[in-house]
């Protein structure tokens, strides 16, 4: 019981983290209909912003700083690149942002190195803040999940109790009748771009002490946040919300209990072949549970996409 | 009916020889390219071409003719590879008499399978959908790859023996120049096939349904499907080159398969042009000469690389196939000359101004990355200290003096282009 607690929290700090990318995401394509590649990207400039800040004025600085950057860079990348990119349609934007992708992790390269960067937790942070049965929790996982769900109510707030919440809001379903009122679309559309990145830079500030901050850390999480906003349902926020907890937990699950293929399958009824070496099926035999965890959410979203193809959440035409 | 009979009554011959001709023209061409070059580095260099070519051109097949932007098209090229070195061994151990220039039918096949299966399920929608799918199959397929080991053999790959069987006609693959010849063979014959896809119904309506798909589908074509006959086509010579590759490196590992290979595809037919036929192949000759040449130039050649491929997605969205294309119409009015004069004035300065800002990337990594104490620097061919400020203010300055240039000589060529696009002054009427 108190194992699963654990594993609850574990997988709730791994869930709000690829939602804060996911929420970027899925407000970006909502409103423009292009799925930004190089999201994840944003996020790793985030984590480099942040070291190359708290070197000099600490982590809390660059917790406030770095993803201001992020998102000024976000929005010149959308003004002067996507906008640009446009006419030409959907494909070539993705394409654009894809290059995109590859380009940023070059330039980090370029100025960083290949090296891991030496971004750590910051001391006031360093301690354990409660123990279940013997497992510690840190306080920074109570921080991250306490900033992530601070800026996801934030959020929520902007986008629907103010103003600026409700142009943002009609622009997404009527552009062109929020255009006609007198409202400046394409600044919304920047605004938004820039806040989505942000809302990645944040997550890369955050994440990168734990996480790890090296050239590869955008691939690593690049490919999960993009099944995420396709198992959610592309445009929806509540099903990036629910997907993204839901691969938490179900990577976290499957890396903490060694459930074995071999138990599974003499369960159900099948023999074990004597002679394993020879076996055609001699992997599937030997598969536990730790060693898919990181390829569940793929497997989830093929299913869900054949089952279901416009994900738990999304509108049949998304 | 009057159209039709008429045109079928002025029908060209079947294969006309200004068809033909380009074909004639690559195969000679290929025949003789290893007269030239005689050096296995040489030959090394050409095959991987060849194969890079085939995928490139099984890719477009999707990206350009079909509208369908694939993540993970590595998947059924690595996968035709495992499959052919698993049946070189098994042929091996049974010794079957399959020779080896058949070997790649079997990639084929097998990638026309893989696609047979992702395809039932992503082809249902093009664009981001179809994208987003692509990407996801690729990485799990990617990531199966260190699981199962039964098939893909974990972490090493599997490896095999191309001379295993009887010799074909005297021929025992043991040689580069042996392994080119079947290689171009392959290349020739899917290529041609690729083409004459393109040219049936079914590859005009993939056309029509990358364009429009409402409108193909109200003439009563069920755009799922054409998509679907497209994905699975582009799967089968997906899966050739990856016999090929089989048959070149004789292993295949994870690599094959992963997100980067699906990607550097996509950036070999997009920097070669997706609007024509040709555009994958000029791609993929380009892109293999820059990475040998450049990789062994520079440490940051990706880095050009990722910024030449931004710069086409934005100014240049046919790719280079699309800025020679360009060109047609001058040449054909007869005014190509009037931009000779121009391009000199804007490009050079702008070349001027390439090599300022590569000279100025350059110094800086050596700058930051080099080892402690290492201070001296080759750059084009001239050696300095890569910590002294004069080589870097040289280098500013020609970038910036370049640039400045070539934006002062944008609007003549911008009006000579003009210019050449616009037909001679026609008899009478408005233009």
């Amino acid at each position: 019981m108190d194992l699963i607690l654990v594993n609850l929290i574990d997988g709730l700090v791994t869930g709000l983290l690829l939602f804060m990318l996911s929420a970027g995401l899925t407000l970006i394509f909502s409103m423009m209909g292009v799925l930004n590649f190089a999201h994840a990207s944003f996020y790793m400039l985030g984590a480099y912003f942040a070291y190359q800040i708290s070197m000099v004025l600490g982590f809390w600085m660059g917790l406030l700083i770095a993803p201001v950057i992020v998102g000024v860079l976000g929005a010149l990348v959308e003004r002067y690149g996507l906008r640009r990119v446009h006419q030409y349609g959907h494909v070539p934007e993705l394409i654009f942002t894809f290059g995109l992708a590859l380009l940023i992790e070059e330039v980090v390269q370029f100025i960083w190195g290949k090296d891991q960067m030496p971004y750590s937790i910051p001391e006031v942070l360093n301690f354990t803040a409660l123990s279940i049965a013997g497992n510690a929790i840190p306080a920074y996982k109570v921080f991250m999940i306490f900033t992530s769900v601070a800026i996801f109510i934030a959020l929520l707030y902007v986008l629907t109790r103010t103003r600026v919440g409700m142009i943002i809001q009609a622009a997404l379903s009527y552009p062109r009748t929020v255009e006609a009122l007198g409202h400046n679309v394409p600044l919304v559309f920047m605004g938004v771009f820039g806040v989505g990145t942000a809302l990645a830079g944040v997550a890369g500030v955050i994440a990168g002490p734990v996480l790890s901050t090296f050239p590869g850390m955008a691939v690593v999480l690049g490919s999960i946040v993009f099944v995420t906003i396709v198992i959610g349902g592309l445009g929806s926020l509540w099903g990036a919300l629910v997907a993204s907890l839901l691969i938490g937990w179900i990577t976290t699950f499957a890396k903490a209990y060694n459930i074995r293929m071999e138990d599974i399958l003499t369960g159900i009824g099948f023999e074990k072949p004597l002679e394993m070496s020879e076996n055609v099926f001699r992997d599937l035999w030997t598969i536990t549970s730790p060693q898919i965890a990181d390829i569940l959410p793929y497997l989830l979203m093929v299913l869900i996409l054949v089952v279901r193809p416009y994900g738990l959440f999304g509108k049949r035409d998304a | 009916m009057t159209t039709q009979t008429v045109s079928r009554k002025t029908r060209a011959p079947l294969v006309s020889l200004s068809a033909a001709l380009p074909w004639l023209i690559a195969t000679l061409f290929l025949l003789v390219m290893p007269l030239v070059f005689t050096s296995n580095s040489a030959l090394t260099i050409m095959n991987q071409m060849a194969i890079t070519i085939v995928f490139a051109l099984a890719y477009n097949m999707l990206l350009g003719q079909g509208g369908m932007l694939s993540f993970g098209h590595a998947v059924y090229m690595g996968m035709g590879g495992f499959m052919c070195v698993h049946v070189m061994n098994y042929v091996e151990d049974f010794s079957l008499p399959l020779p080896l220039p058949l070997l790649p039918v079997f990639g084929g096949l097998f990638g026309m399978g893989m696609a047979l299966i992702v395809g039932s399920f992503s082809t249902r929608k093009a664009g981001t959908v179809f994208a987003m799918i692509s990407l996801g199959v690729g990485e799990l397929i990617a990531a199966c790859s260190v699981i199962i080991v039964a098939f893909f053999g974990g972490e090493e790959g599997v490896s095999g023996d191309r001379t295993y069987g009887l010799p074909v006609f005297g021929v025992e693959f043991l040689h580069q120049i042996e392994v080119y010849y079947l290689t171009a063979f392959w290349l020739v014959l899917s290529a041609l096939l690729m083409y004459l896809f393109s040219r049936t119904p079914i590859g005009r309506m993939a056309n029509a349904v990358r364009d429009n798909p409402e409108r193909a589908e109200f003439l009563g074509y069920s755009a799922r499907w054409v998509r679907f006959y497209s994905f699975v086509a582009s799967g089968f010579f997906a899966g050739i080159a990856g016999g090929l590759f089989a048959i070149n490196y004789e292993i295949l590992t994870e690599e094959n398969l992963n997100l980067a290979t699906s990607g550097s595809i996509l950036l070999v037919t997009f920097l070669g042009g997706v609007g024509f036929f040709f555009g994958p192949i000029i791609g993929a000759i380009v892109f293999t000469l820059l990475q040998t040449v450049l990789s062994l130039q520079t440490e940051i050649w990706q880095l050009y690389l990722g910024l030449l491929f931004v710069a086409t997605v934005m100014y240049f969205p046919g790719g280079l196939a699309g800025v020679l294309m360009m060109h047609t119409l001058p040449i054909r009015f007869g005014k190509a000359g009037l931009l000779v004069g121009p391009y000199f004035k804007t490009l050079l300065p702008a070349l001027a101004c390439i090599f300022g800002a590569v000279s100025l990337l350059e110094i800086l990594f050596h700058f930051r990355h080099a080892a402690l104490g290492d201070e001296e620097m080759t750059l084009f061919w001239v050696t300095f200290n890569s910590h002294s400020p004069l080589p870097m203010l040289i280098a500013a300055i020609a970038t910036v003096a370049g640039f400045w240039l070539a934006r002062r000589g944008a609007p003549e060529l911008a009006e000579a282009w003009h210019e050449a696009n616009t037909p001679n002054a026609p008899q009478g009427g408005a233009a």
